[in-house]
């Protein structure tokens, strides 16, 4: 990949998304004061010393940002990546194999994409015991409907590509055909799409937080954080919208690198699909 | 084209034995229209199947959350008994779904009301926010779709494309919390919270639901004039148009006669699929803004693990959500010229 094909809206993408993750990884060093330690007053203005003033309970507004970037940070990747080997390999296996696996599960599929992601995930957690596994289980499982649609549609058209009927007429098997003949040509669409649903993963634990049904205080992340100061609005405070403000600005930065990866394989492609 | 439908026929593909295939080349309407129908009602029963059976599989017993420390087995016992909790799966579920086919929700564990009564008073209300957005936002964003590809690639259209692709990318709730910031705390010109009563009128009302209305408008526009944009620019690529193009008639004739006609259906598409989008919106918007509406009612309902309520909403959000896109796809299917006559 040339350095220079990088087009400046991606440039500014990416240091997004790099700000908020050495936040994360960094987050013990960078931050000033601990997570849940009370330093002054509930919603101190900004001062000196505390650079985005204090939240609800008088913690420092700039040090839960950046151990809260850890925590929406950690969620979405991990209920993103699961999401995607999910979605991959059973739409790459249900394409590959035809047949009744693959209208059993395009069915399924089908019917779980009938009902609202966000209103699938209230009926589950209703249910389900509230913890971390559980939540980024649920955020996978319900994610993984909308990869397994596109890598079902990707797939269709690869496997019935002849180097594919050459890998058949070898003797390979199933996950042969799958990883080895499949995923390195689908893989360009996929990265986007990847980004894509990282992005949506971010929204959606955000929602769920804020909506009091994801990550449970007092452990900081922004959606959590939002909902914790959305009381200070009406005077006036703006606490609540910082971590607001974080969770567009880094959805901002993915969907950015994601437009222009998607451009730059439109134009591999010789512009096919405009 | 079908591959951006929401839920893609079965029939397709499979081969359809002899009397059906003479009565789809017949009528390929018609017939069309029947499948997609059937397959509605079956993913609305599949639907209500996975919304009863996932709450009652998944584990946790609600008996025991409910009592809490005074969890004697006695105690569960009695409660299991009280909300017949101690009757095969199966038999509540076909119990359950007879009450609902006679608009029966069953009643609240929390509050002990019936779930179906304020279902009824809050559907209303939920109905008329979604509405007046989308009242707004679909004219507005085919507009803008459409003024995006007439100067495509200029100006306009990069910053269309620009701003609309930050758009897409903030939470409803930044997005509410921003606007009651702005025209509540530093230019009161609208109330907070946007809570309405049964006795206002319909105008009060409307005065009341600016700022959630405006959210859901905000949040709804950019994508839908996204997928606005690629959908007439993909059929502008198509062979025909270039045709119309080199025949030399003009631009507003191609357009209206040519273009128009198969922009129709993934406009309705589009249409159709963000309105869908917006009844999820909703619930957000609702916990905002404070408004007796349906998503706060489960939202309420989800954190206090009251199952019935959030079962009776779970059905009607899915059952919305499926209608919607039935109508979608039977709304294209009609405005498909190529399936009006009989091959």
């Amino acid at each position: 990949m040339n350095i220079r094909s990088v087009s400046l809206t991606a440039w500014i993408g990416m240091t997004g998304i790099a700000i908020a993750v050495i936040a994360a990884a960094f987050a013990p060093w960078l931050a000033p004061y601990g997570e849940n330690q009370v330093v002054g007053a509930p919603w101190e203005a900004a001062s000196q010393a505390f650079p985005l003033g204090l939240d609800n309970l008088g913690r420092d507004l700039l040090s839960r940002m950046i151990y809260g970037a850890r925590m929406t940070l950690f969620v979405s990747f991990c209920a993103t990546v699961l999401s995607f080997s999910l979605g991959v390999v059973l739409s790459f296996v249900a394409a590959v194999t035809r047949g009744f696996v693959d209208m059993g599960l395009s069915r399924l599929n089908d019917l779980m994409m009938s009902i609202p992601t966000l209103i699938f995930a209230l009926i589950v957690l209703a249910a389900l015991p509230q913890n971390l596994a559980v939540l980024i289980g649920v955020m996978a499982v319900l994610d993984s409907t909308r990869v397994f649609r596109l890598g079902r549609a990707l797939a269709g058209d690869i496997a019935v590509m002849d180097f594919v009927e050459a890998a058949r007429l070898r003797g390979e098997k199933t996950l042969w055909i799958v990883f080895r003949e499949i995923l390195p040509n689908a893989m360009t669409p996929l990265l986007a799409e990847f980004g894509l649903r990282l992005a949506f993963a971010v929204l959606f634990i955000s929602t769920l937080s804020f909506l009091g049904l994801g990550i449970q205080p007092p452990t900081a992340d922004w959606g959590g954080m939002v909902k914790d100061n959305k009381d200070g609005i009406i005077f006036g405070i703006s606490a609540a919208l910082v971590p607001g403000a974080a969770i567009a600005v880094l959805t901002i930065s993915i969907n950015l690198v994601v437009d222009w990866l998607l451009n730059r394989t439109s134009s591999l492609k010789g512009g096919r699909g405009g | 084209m079908t591959e951006n439908q929401p839920v893609t026929s079965a029939a397709g593909k499979a081969p359809v034995p002899g009397p059906l295939a003479v009565l789809r080349a017949r009528f390929p309407m018609g017939s069309r229209i029947g499948e997609r129908f059937l397959l509605g009602i079956g993913l609305l029963f599949a639907s209500s199947v996975l919304i009863f059976a996932g709450i009652e599989i998944l584990p946790g017993d609600f008996a025991e959350t409910y009592l809490g420390q005074s969890a004697t087995p006695q105690a569960i016992a009695n409660l299991s008994a009280e909300f017949g909790l101690d009757q095969p799966l199966v038999t509540r579920y076909f119990d359950w779904l007879f009450n609902v086919l006679h608009g029966d929700f069953g009643n609240s564990w929390a509050s002990g009301q019936s779930v179906s009564t304020q279902i009824a008073d809050r559907l209303g209300n939920s109905l008329i926010l979604a509405g007046a957005a989308a009242i707004i936002a679909v004219p507005l964003a085919v507009g803008l779709g459409l003024l995006a590809v007439l100067y495509r690639d200029r100006l306009v259209d990069r910053l269309i494309n620009l701003i609309s692709l930050a758009a897409v990318s903030l939470p409803e709730f930044f997005v509410a919390y921003l606007l009651i910031m702005v025209f509540v705390v530093q230019h009161p010109v609208t109330a907070f919270p946007a809570t309405v009563y049964d006795s206002m009128t319909l105008l009060e009302k409307l005065q009341t639901i600016i700022l959630p209305v405006a959210t859901l408008v905000l949040v709804v526009i950019a994508h839908m004039m996204r997928m606005t944009r690629a959908a007439i620019i993909n059929v502008m690529a198509s062979a025909y148009m270039e045709t119309a193009e080199l025949k030399g008639i003009g631009a507003l004739r191609a357009i209206v006669k040519h273009a128009a006609p198969n922009a129709l259906a993934p406009i309705i598409n589009v249409v159709a699929l963000n309105l869908a989008y917006l009844i999820v919106g909703v619930v957000v918007v609702e916990v905002v803004f404070v408004y007796p509406g349906m998503g706060q009612y489960m939202v309420d309902a989800v954190t206090v693990r009251d199952l019935p309520v959030v079962q009776g909403c779970g059905l009607v959000f899915a059952a919305i959500y499926i209608l919607l896109n039935m109508t979608a796809d039977i709304l294209s299917i009609l405005a498909n010229p190529r399936l009006r006559h009989p091959r």
